[in-house]
């Protein structure tokens, strides 16, 4: 009797507590990964505080996110196959399956209502209803020549017209997969495109798709407009060059900045961040930096870039001004700068420090650091501001 | 049969004690381990089972050559993302961090 009482009264309790919490928005949270725990923080950047700590994801040791169009659920990739749906608004996992035994990345549909995956193993991308995570599409790609397993797939985007756009590592291909008449999708292939594309991107009008070759010099374009005319090779001098440089951490070619009608791309592993004209795609310059760029982030109003590096300069990040190209600030933030994000406006940047277990919150403007968020080995940081953006 | 497994544990002990006089220090040690797993595992797996490098758990290198697996990780290796690591890592280290692999990592 006792007992049913205090039930009664904790769900009363419970009841009003649902009732008084207050309603909210989603458009100024965001997800930050930590790679070595296998879990994910809320983060609100209105406060620069961590909401939940969120568990059980698996292998975050390279991990991703989409957000669905209303910004409510964040969509994370780990390295384990593992797909993840997660609600910010109650914190909690929505859905989670194991699609696949080592995947790379993945992407949300013009609609939002799929979910592509992009595979190492087995290789292709699998496709997702957004609201179940059932599986949509099987997509296998190339089986190598020794017909031991098939080539592995990487820089997985969305693209204008209900398509998926990806790059197969082994083989040397560009596909495009149109789920326009519905979840059979009609595929493109392209080949011979050049040796091993590692990552790729879309511009943000969603026009051409580019992916950067690691096997030899140059990149490979794509233009969505005119899919008939074939992959491009733009940007010849684009890679390790003659010597062959080692290349210490995989360049990451999204967030690519254009800005004044020049684009701004991490060099492959060269110390230098590479200018080039978006409307001939030339190179028109090479700007020196302090080791192998990974990351190459546009400050939202495109005046300034972000720029990290691979070991051993991982402990420093510099801005670029892309007018005068000049590198204007020559930060060091801590140790393993792995990822940077912009607030949607441009007013914060955060950062991840994996070796400094922490989370640092920046003034892009006066170069300041705001504030500081404890994380076990944080990598990637998204905002939900990503929901509306192409090949985001 | 016998004979032979007790030579290979001898060679085994050998190799691991001719491998520890050379052995970087305990704080050196704990810096390469993070490497491993943090700048390695990044293409290789947090867990070593393989991304856009191969797996290189114990099962998968059982059988391969030190020497050469030294080798692989001091030049790299052409025509794939592996890069040298002589210019960033001592031999000493290189061949702690092969050593480590070979016996299992991450520990089971």
């Amino acid at each position: 009797m006792i007992r049913s009482t205090l039930l009664l009264a904790a769900t009363g309790l419970l009841l009003s507590a649902c009732a008084l919490s207050p309603l909210r928005g989603t458009g100024d949270l965001g997800v930050v990964v930590e790679r070595t725990t296998g879990s994910v923080q809320i983060i609100e950047s209105d406060t620069r505080t961590a909401l939940a700590r969120l568990e059980g994801f698996g292998d975050l040791s390279h991990a991703s996110v989409v957000f669905s169009r209303d910004q409510r659920y964040a969509y994370v990739f780990g390295r384990d196959g593992g797909l993840s749906k997660i609600d910010l608004l109650t914190q909690r996992i929505d859905h989670r399956v194991i699609q696949g035994g080592n995947s790379i990345g993945g992407a949300i549909s013009q609609d939002g209502k799929l979910i592509a995956v992009s595979n190492y193993v087995p290789g292709g991308v699998k496709v997702f209803d957004a609201v179940t995570l059932q599986q949509v599409a099987d997509i296998p790609a190339t089986p190598l020549a020794d017909g031991s397993k098939r080539s592995r797939v990487v820089g997985l985007v969305d693209a204008p017209g209900q398509r998926f756009v990806f790059s197969l590592f082994d083989t040397g291909e560009i596909w495009t997969a149109d789920f326009s008449q519905g979840s059979t999708p009609r595929i493109s292939r392209f080949t011979g495109i050049g040796q091993q594309p590692y990552d790729a991107l879309i511009t943000p009008d969603g026009r051409y798709y580019m992916a950067g070759l690691f096997g030899e010099d140059g990149m490979a374009q794509l233009d969505l407009w005119h899919p008939e005319r074939g992959v491009q090779r733009v940007l010849g001098d684009y890679g390790r060059g003659q010597a062959k440089l080692p290349v210490y951490k995989m360049p990451h070619l999204e967030g690519w900045a254009v800005a004044d009608n020049q684009a701004f791309v991490p060099a492959v592993g060269r110390h230098q961040v590479l200018v080039m004209d978006s409307r001939t795609w030339q190179q028109t310059a090479a700007i020196p930096v302090a080791g192998q760029p990974v990351f190459v982030t546009s400050r939202p109003d495109g005046r300034q870039l972000w720029v990290n590096f691979a070991y051993p300069d991982n402990d420093r990040v510099q801005v670029i001004d892309t007018e005068t190209r000049a590198v204007v600030a020559d930060l060091r933030p801590g140790p393993a700068v792995l990822h940077m994000e912009f607030t949607a406006r441009g007013d914060q940047l955060w950062l991840s420090l994996r070796d400094g277990d922490q989370v640092q919150v920046w003034d892009p403007y006066s170069l300041k650091q705001l504030s500081t968020l404890p994380a076990t080995a944080p990598s990637g940081i998204f905002f939900s501001s990503r929901a509306q953006k192409m090949g985001y | 049969m016998m004979v032979h497994r007790h030579a290979v544990v001898l060679a085994a002990l050998l190799l691991f004690c001719a491998t520890s006089v050379a052995a970087p220090n305990a704080k050196r040690q704990a810096q390469l381990e993070h490497l491993l797993a943090q700048d390695c595992g990044a293409c290789h797996g947090l867990h070593m089972t393989g991304g856009l490098g191969p797996d290189l758990t114990r099962a998968t290198l059982a059988g391969k050559s030190r020497d050469s697996l030294i080798a692989t990780v001091t030049q790299g290796r052409p025509g794939t993302a592996m890069p040298g690591w002589a210019p960033l890592l001592s031999p000493d280290d290189i061949r702690w961090l092969v050593d480590l692999l070979l016996q299992g990592y991450p520990a089971p």
